[in-house]
């Protein structure tokens, strides 16, 4: 350990028995000044603003919080977030898990470049998601007058949101899933199928198991930035209230009305899913954390 | 272990049910409700909001329909182009005739003669830009000259995707073509000159009173009249003041109904009596309420709303020093316009 390779330590010198073996070099005051520039930072940069959330949310007391979640744009936007995210993340779900699948347990040309195209969603900033798809769905698109046609709405629409929200959260399971496949290797399947499983049986019951909390992970990181997106939905959303307004647009929607309690109280109930997305996930690390390939990078 | 993986199943299986509900719920429109979308500008939402339970209550006692009116509000030039991408507006009600015309030219949507439509060049209600400093105006700013003397920090949205910053930096030209006697180069060094007074660019005109308000950034926000008295009532009068300066333009944001898209909706009708209302005793009223001038100002009920508002002189952009926003437009806020060739980003 790099920490040892200083001064303190020699082993050809007896120790003292009063003596402690310090871990790290640093002086005692060096060790508290760092550890407090963190905990500062991580209060000024994360757990004040929070705060401020639920602050603000409820300055003009309850009555109005509550209120604020009675108004149809409120509900509207709440019911279009969830319904997104119930759609975005099975599809992503059943995307990640058969493209980690393909990657993990199969040798093929083009593998390092499908990876590298899994992990595009995270490099592209989501306006230039957005805006890919009204220039390929859009009016003025080849596509377009065939879409209007046949009367099939896409930007500016339900369909438009889920399609930009699919695109920004698809890595997320796919790039839990990957290191952990390839860190299983084939073994078990190639044991299962020498004893005569099929194919599905071999998913289901001997992949699926192996895989299950990397999974559940990866669907609550997938689900929680499937819920907050707000810059490639904002672009295809067309903002129409009450119809195409998830909950991140209706906070700015409401914040540009002056309505700032709406705009936090609506801004407190997604901060609380993030909060229930991380227990979960802290739930699932310090259960599982060996079964977790990427506990490390999150 | 299992008692925990039981736990995180069953609340997942309770968000799946919650999820799937809302599903359902999304889908339950009665169909004998007309549906009418109206893609506005920014400021408008107040006026919209007010107005629109007026006509839906009118509807209903005229035909016994119940209409539901959908809003859309962002950037002028924003909006009007999401209508040209395919956003199926029925009516769109935007802030100048300029974004109306990018719809006629790119898409065919409306039909060219739409000016001509309603009344007063389809423009039911005009406004004006004025000044909106902080309270007792410490660096007094009382005219459009004030605006670039050394300090002074200018709040304005951009003009490339805001209606509301075209009228300002047409108010302003209008200004100093009078102070310079139509001097073009000197013009164009006060244009220059005033956006490298402004800290922050913001896309539409909502944007820029929130940072000039509610961030306390500036010293001076160019705004609407009708966006100015908005937030003196929000914010209180204790923080801000209204400057109204001694000419400013007349701001006419114009409405017009999106003919191609009303026709495959079936509300063509409806749209038209939508827009038609706006004229209307009770329509005119609502807009001198929430301080746009109205342009029937002899119907108002309520005279006091219409002396409310003060005397200026107006310049309009039918004015040969600019020529009719088909000629402004390009000139001024065109790919390599002279806005583009006087605004460097500082």
């Amino acid at each position: 350990m790099f920490e040892r390779e200083g001064a303190v330590y020699d082993s050809r010198r007896p120790i003292a028995p009063h003596q402690h073996l310090r871990p790290t070099t640093e002086r005692a005051w060096v060790k508290v000044l760092l550890i407090s520039i963190a905990l500062i930072y991580m209060l000024a940069i994360v757990v004040l603003p929070l705060i401020q959330v639920f602050f603000e949310a409820f300055r003009k007391g309850f009555d109005t919080y509550f209120a604020s979640f009675e108004d149809r744009g409120a509900q509207t936007a709440i019911q279009l977030t969830l319904t997104v995210a119930a759609i975005a993340v099975p599809l992503n779900l059943v995307f990640g898990v058969a493209a980690s699948w393909a990657v993990a347990k199969f040798e093929f040309w083009g593998k390092s470049f499908l990876i590298t195209l899994i992990d595009l969603p995270f490099s592209v900033s989501p306006v230039v998601s957005g805006m890919v798809y009204v220039l390929l769905f859009g009016a003025q698109s080849a596509l377009g007058p065939w879409l209007k046609a046949n009367d099939i709405e896409i930007i500016f629409a339900v369909p438009g949101i889920v399609l930009a929200t699919v695109f920004v959260t698809f890595p997320f399971i796919a790039r839990e899933l990957i290191p952990l496949m390839q860190a299983q290797g084939n073994t078990d399947e190639e044991a299962a199928i020498s004893l005569g499983a099929s194919g599905w049986q071999t998913f289901w019951r001997v992949t699926l198991p192996n895989i299950k909390w990397g999974l559940l992970y990866g669907v609550l990181l997938c689900n929680a930035r499937a819920m907050g997106e707000f810059g490639a939905v904002s672009v295809v959303s067309g903002h129409i209230r009450g119809q195409t307004t998830t909950m991140p647009l209706e906070i700015e929607i409401l914040y540009n009305e002056y309505n700032f309690t709406g705009a936090f109280a609506v801004a407190s109930l997604l901060a609380m899913l993030a909060l229930l997305t991380l227990v979960f996930k802290s739930l699932l690390e310090w259960r599982y954390g060996d079964e977790l390939a990427g506990t490390r990078r999150h | 272990m299992k008692r925990t993986a039981n736990f995180i199943a069953r609340t997942l299986a309770v968000g799946g049910l919650v999820a799937s509900l809302a599903v359902v719920g999304a889908v339950t429109v009665r169909a004998d409700d007309q549906k009418l979308l109206n893609v506005s500008y920014d400021p408008t939402r107040e006026l919209y909001q007010e107005f629109n339970e007026a006509f839906a209550k009118y509807w209903k006692d005229k035909t016994g329909n119940t209409v539901i009116i959908e809003q859309s509000h962002g950037g002028s030039g924003k909006q009007a182009q999401s209508v040209i991408d395919g956003l199926s507006a029925d009516v769109v009600t935007l802030a100048l005739e300029g974004d109306i015309n990018a719809i006629v030219n790119k898409s065919g949507l409306i039909d060219e003669n739409w000016r001509s439509e309603f009344p007063h060049n389809s423009t039911p209600y005009t406004s004006t830009i004025v000044f909106l400093l902080r309270k007792g105006n410490p660096k007094g700013i009382n005219d459009w000259g004030d605006l670039i003397k050394d300090g002074v920090e200018v709040i304005t949205p951009n003009p490339k995707t805001s209606g509301g910053a075209r009228w300002n930096y047409l108010a302003a030209w209008a200004w100093a073509d009078k102070q310079y006697g139509g001097d073009q180069a000197k013009i164009e060094e006060y244009i220059k000159s005033l956006y490298v007074h402004v800290p922050v660019l913001d896309t539409a005109a909502r944007g820029s009173t929130v940072t000039f308000a509610q961030k306390e950034i500036g010293d001076v926000l160019l705004a609407w009249e009708n966006e100015a008295y908005l937030v003196l009532e929000e914010f209180g009068t204790d923080n801000f003041e209204i400057v109204t300066p001694p000419s400013s333009i007349r701001a006419e944001p114009p409405v017009a109904i999106v003919d191609k898209n009303a026709e495959a909706h079936g509300t063509t009708e409806l749209a038209k009596a939508y827009l038609e209302y706006l004229y209307s005793a009770e329509g005119q009223a609502i807009a001198a309420k929430n301080h746009y001038r109205p342009s029937e100002p002899s119907l108002v009920a309520d005279q006091a709303l219409v002396s409310a508002f003060p005397e200026i002189d107006l310049v309009s952009i039918d004015d040969p020093i600019f020529g009719g926003w088909k000629e402004v437009q390009p000139k001024h806020f065109g790919d390599g316009g002279i806005f583009d060739k006087l605004y460097a980003p500082n």
